[in-house]
């Protein structure tokens, strides 16, 4: 390797380590400032005002769902610690459904409840045909949905 | 450190435009293969998921191109590396080369995306950290493309994009990542290197048969872009004069 | 084959994802025949016959 190169070598691999180091500390910094969602016990824990927009995000609890006719809704939203009351007009995604992980965007409103203008379903990470996960459900005895909890 | 003489070999115009002329065929040819094997697989073997019911099979197209605008990217960052440091002409042509089919990775996978968001999250898009730093490595793309023509000195531009392909690559392990270090609507990794996979065999054979596929097909298309690149910049020397005169070559 | 085609209900958008898939690579897949079509027909035919080098003329 000629000094040249030499030289060429280490200016562009201080250039991409500066990169990487501004960028790491950029996204450490974001990720102590910026939440992408709360969950119901940091809504609870932060103390956020009535109006306040954030992304509330849990597993719709079971037996929470009540049709309020039309496409009015109401759900709790849990973390399996602490809950919220969710209240949504609209079309609700296909994996909607109790146990499910989402997404509600909106405000609170004065009464404590979360007024959600657009909810979105989470997906877990699992591909299963529905005769495995049948047997697998059976196998393990009782019939709750493995939810992941926020 | 000093680069292996095969490498300098390979470096070579000419030889490099045989080596991939004689691959080429049997990259499109065995990606083919497997593609139509994966998407029978996928389309009509594999049961529809318990969850999604048939909108999963959109996962055979939708990973496969994930990846790969992960790994060409990856990719170009190396070669760019070779070309700076060592100045080598052919590994900078194909920082460029490799460019276009990884940012038609990209642009594949944020469409399909946004297609089965749709009714599973409810949404087409989402400033979600993974969907947005998808979004970022495809204007990425963008940029080392632009930058290559954007100066009226051809090296110059060349350069500043191998620099940009060298830096940009940042954004790829944040891609990888955004999943598991923010908590959000994109879902974690299904398909593990290490560990067990959470979806079912029947679902997952197909999947790594489309991902192969896709990885011989940038192959082969890495080559065919490479060699019209270097008849281009060959232009007028002997070898590139009579592979032009021989018909129905390419 | 209809209801392989309704794909449960998510037709729609199970095809359309396959149709962008084809479409872009198609696109990606031609771009180098497109850009060698070009090439040669901006190169002339036969390079110009020169007197110290007899061998190219025909």
């Amino acid at each position: 390797m000629s000094p040249k190169q030499k030289r060429r070598l280490l200016a562009i691999s201080l250039i991409v380590l500066g990169a990487g180091t501004a960028t790491a500390l950029a996204l450490y910094a974001l990720s102590g400032n910026v939440s992408y969602l709360y969950s119901p016990t940091a809504v609870r824990d932060e103390g956020l005002e009535p109006g306040a927009r954030f992304r509330l995000g849990g597993v719709v609890l079971e037996e929470s769902i009540q049709r309020q006719g039309g496409l009015k809704v109401g759900f709790t939203v849990t973390d399996r610690v602490n809950e919220h009351a969710v209240f949504y007009e609209g079309i609700l995604p296909d994996l909607f459904r109790e146990g499910q992980s989402v997404i509600a965007h909106g405000r609170l409103r004065e009464d404590g409840v979360f007024e959600a203008d657009k909810v979105l379903a989470k997906h877990d990470e699992t591909y299963m045909p529905k005769e495995v996960m049948d047997a697998m459900e059976r196998a393990r005895g009782d019939g709750a949905s493995p939810a992941k909890a926020y | 450190m000093k680069l292996p003489l095969w490498f300098h070999r390979l470096g070579s115009p000419p030889t490099f435009y045989a080596f991939a002329a004689r691959l080429q065929p049997w990259c499109y040819g065995l990606a083919a293969a497997l593609a139509v094997y994966g998407l029978y697989a996928g389309l009509v073997l594999a049961p529809p998921d318990y969850q999604q019911g048939d909108s999963f099979r959109i996962i055979y197209v939708h990973v496969p191109a994930a990846w790969m605008s992960m790994a060409v990217f990856v990719f170009m960052a190396v070669a760019a590396f070779v070309a700076l440091v060592w100045r080598m002409k052919l590994a900078e042509t194909l920082v460029l080369t490799a460019a276009p089919t990884g940012a038609a990775f990209t642009l594949i996978t944020l469409v399909t995306g946004s297609i089965w968001g749709r009714p599973m999250w409810g949404t087409w898009w989402d400033w979600d950290p993974r969907l947005t730093s998808e979004l970022v490595l495809f204007f990425l793309y963008l940029g080392v493309i632009a930058l290559a023509q954007a100066f009226e000195d051809r090296r110059a531009g060349r350069r500043a994009a191998c620099l940009l392909a060298l830096v940009g690559v940042v954004n790829v392990p944040v891609v990888h990542f955004a999943v598991t270090w923010w908590n959000s609507l994109h879902q974690g990794p299904t398909v593990r290197m290490f560990g067990e996979s959470s979806i079912h065999p029947s679902m997952l054979w197909p999947l790594l048969a489309m991902a192969v596929a896709s990885k011989l097909y940038f192959a082969g298309s890495l080559f065919a872009r490479t060699r019209v690149a270097l008849l281009e910049q060959e232009a007028g020397s002997a070898w590139v004069r009579r592979e032009l005169e021989a018909r129905g070559h390419v | 084959m209809s209801e392989f085609l309704a794909m449960g209900g998510y037709g729609a958008y199970v095809w359309s994802a396959y149709a962008v898939t084809a479409v872009v690579l198609a696109w990606d897949a031609s771009a180098p025949l497109r850009q060698r079509r070009a090439l040669r027909r901006r190169q002339p035919r036969r390079p110009p016959p020169t007197p110290n080098n007899p061998t190219t003329t025909p």
